[in-house]
């Protein structure tokens, strides 16, 4: 018999609620079956701690006397964009410093950017701003230059146009050279491979097909309060899946939001991703309510029924070209090796699974406590029925040729 | 049996001489060359693992010492910064002893410094710069 979302709050509310994990629902259900772990458990903490780099925040940091339409907004000498009203300004998470030799001399350290920014200030570290203007009647003033912390901010709102990246890749290198990626520094001729992904702890791989999340769902980010506002950036939930419905490839995203202000430093940590740039770890908690049987399944889900898809980073990947390399499960990839193409090949992780773990803990605790209900969406995430697809750019001049 | 490790520094003049051969030959040792920056009539650097008898050892380094050889036991010289780590393990897919490691099935990044022979690879892959090193 189905659950609803109202059904599962009355129960929490009662403290009657039964709340697991998603480590423990791999348990429940190849103990027990689906439609016992169905009946028996509401709801399924999930979580995820890793680099994300379409986040940032939009922050409106108050007028000087005289007032000031900023065009030009830096944070710790990390540039903000100003496209904005006077002043509001967003800081995205891979922007460099400015003056950073990024990878001129090859390859960068990146040590700090957008996403170290955000840690500073939810560190409630000063920060120096500086904003310059080209000065109008009703806005003066042409700069500023002060330090602030983030409770001297009005609105300081964490904006990530796309986190919780639906079963991203295993990134391996073929070639002679050893490269730098988002995805880890990868030596050459196979001779090592990172993944980054909690596995059965993964939101979007408990609710592989959207049915609970969307507008409106409450979330556990970056220590604190948030919501899914939108599908995250290249969300293309029509990508071809296996029988379990999980993605063969990088499918769904998530648009997330939340008041920067009651978050914590621990989990929005500034990222240095040698040879490539900076980014923002994210930590983010999602609970799912099992409806039916089938999110019950999904949900049980365990690292050994899961598998990700194995993707070579110096040629096939910058060319868009098909990927031969198959898939490993995501219990295969913790033993800390993988077998690509008959080649032993070592793995590591750049997604924290301790950071996930103690999420899905800690939001059990607070649905348990009913300190965290659950929200039925405005709508969910559109799902393979949508048709929408991550299309690449076309590349044609004004005439349309 | 005894292993001790050392960082050697030897003079401009001295750094053609074939030294560890000799601590083999004549003193018994083991040496495991960790780390070295050898360059001709230029000061000499070396991270140095002996393994032999403790007197053995006493005696070469006082050899070592005789030669105008400069020599300093080698602290533990890379810590993790707790508080900066997140533990992810991007520092496991680059440590080539396996001092950093996930510990299973917890998947929490352990440090075993007695692995450690402080080559400095973890401070390049740290994504939070949590890995400290001091090489002198």
């Amino acid at each position: 018999m189905a659950k609803t979302i109202a059904e599962i709050n009355e129960r929490i509310r009662a403290g009657k609620a039964v709340v697991v994990t998603g480590e423990e629902m791999v348990s429940i259900v190849r103990t027990e079956g689906t439609a016992k772990a169905a009946e028996k458990v509401d709801v399924v903490t999930t979580g995820t701690f890793g680099p994300m780099c379409s986040s940032g925040a939009y922050f409106n940091f108050g007028h000087a006397t005289p007032r000031m339409k900023a065009s030009k907004v830096w944070l710790n000498d990390v540039e903000a964009y100003a496209g904005l009203a006077a002043v509001d300004a967003y800081i995205g998470a891979t922007q460099l410093i400015e003056g950073d030799s990024a990878n001129s001399r090859y390859p960068g350290e990146f040590v700090y950017g957008g996403g170290h920014v955000i840690q500073d200030l939810v560190a409630r570290k000063k920060v120096h701003l500086r904003a310059t203007s080209y000065g109008t009647d009703c806005y003066p003033n042409k700069e500023v230059d002060t330090w602030i912390t983030l409770d001297d901010l009005n609105e300081a709102v964490l904006f990530n146009p796309r986190n919780c990246y639906q079963n991203y890749a295993v990134s391996v290198n073929h070639s002679d050279r050893s490269i730098c990626t988002y995805m880890g520094q990868l030596k050459p001729r196979m001779g090592n491979a990172y993944y980054c992904s909690a596995g059965c702890l993964s939101p979007l791989l408990n609710d592989p097909f959207y049915r609970t999340l969307g507008l409106g769902t409450r979330i556990w980010l970056g220590g604190g309060e948030g919501y899914i506002v939108w599908q995250g950036t290249q969300h293309s939930p029509g990508t071809p899946r296996d029988e379990n419905g999980i993605p063969r490839s990088p499918a769904g995203t998530m648009a997330v939001m939340g008041d920067l202000k009651g978050m914590s430093p621990e989990w929005l940590a500034g990222v240095s991703l040698r040879g490539y740039g900076v980014s923002l770890a994210v930590g983010i908690g999602v609970a799912i309510p099992v409806l039916d049987e089938d999110l019950a399944r999904t949900t049980g889900l365990g690292d050994e029924d899961l598998c990700a898809p194995v993707v070579e980073y110096s040629e096939l990947y910058p060319g868009n070209k098909p990927q031969p390399y198959g898939s490993v499960s995501y219990a295969q990839l913790k033993t800390g090796a993988i077998e690509v193409q008959g080649k032993r090949v070592p793995v590591a992780s750049l997604s924290s699974y301790p950071g996930a773990v103690r999420i899905a803990s800690e939001l059990k605790e607070r649905v348990s406590r009913g300190d965290f209900m659950l929200v039925e969406p405005v709508f969910t995430l559109p799902g393979p029925d949508s048709g929408i697809e991550f299309k690449p750019l076309p590349q044609r001049g004004p005439d349309g040729i | 049996m005894k292993t001790r490790r050392f960082v050697l520094t030897f003079p401009p003049e001295e750094v053609e001489r074939p030294y560890v051969y000799r601590l083999v030959k004549e003193y018994d040792i083991k040496p495991n060359i960790l780390r070295a920056t050898i360059n001709p009539q230029d000061v000499g650097h070396m991270v140095i693992e002996l393994n032999g008898k403790e007197h053995s050892i006493e005696k070469a380094l006082e050899f070592l010492r005789n030669q105008g050889v400069r020599i300093e036991p080698l602290g533990q010289e890379i810590r993790m910064n707790e508080e900066r780590c997140i533990q992810c393990g991007a520092c496991v897919g680059f440590c080539p002893t396996g001092a950093l490691d996930h510990e299973r099935p917890s998947m929490k990044v352990v440090f075993d410094e007695d692995k450690c022979v402080a080559c400095e690879l973890c401070l390049k892959a740290c994504l939070t710069r949590a890995m400290e090193g001091h090489f002198e």
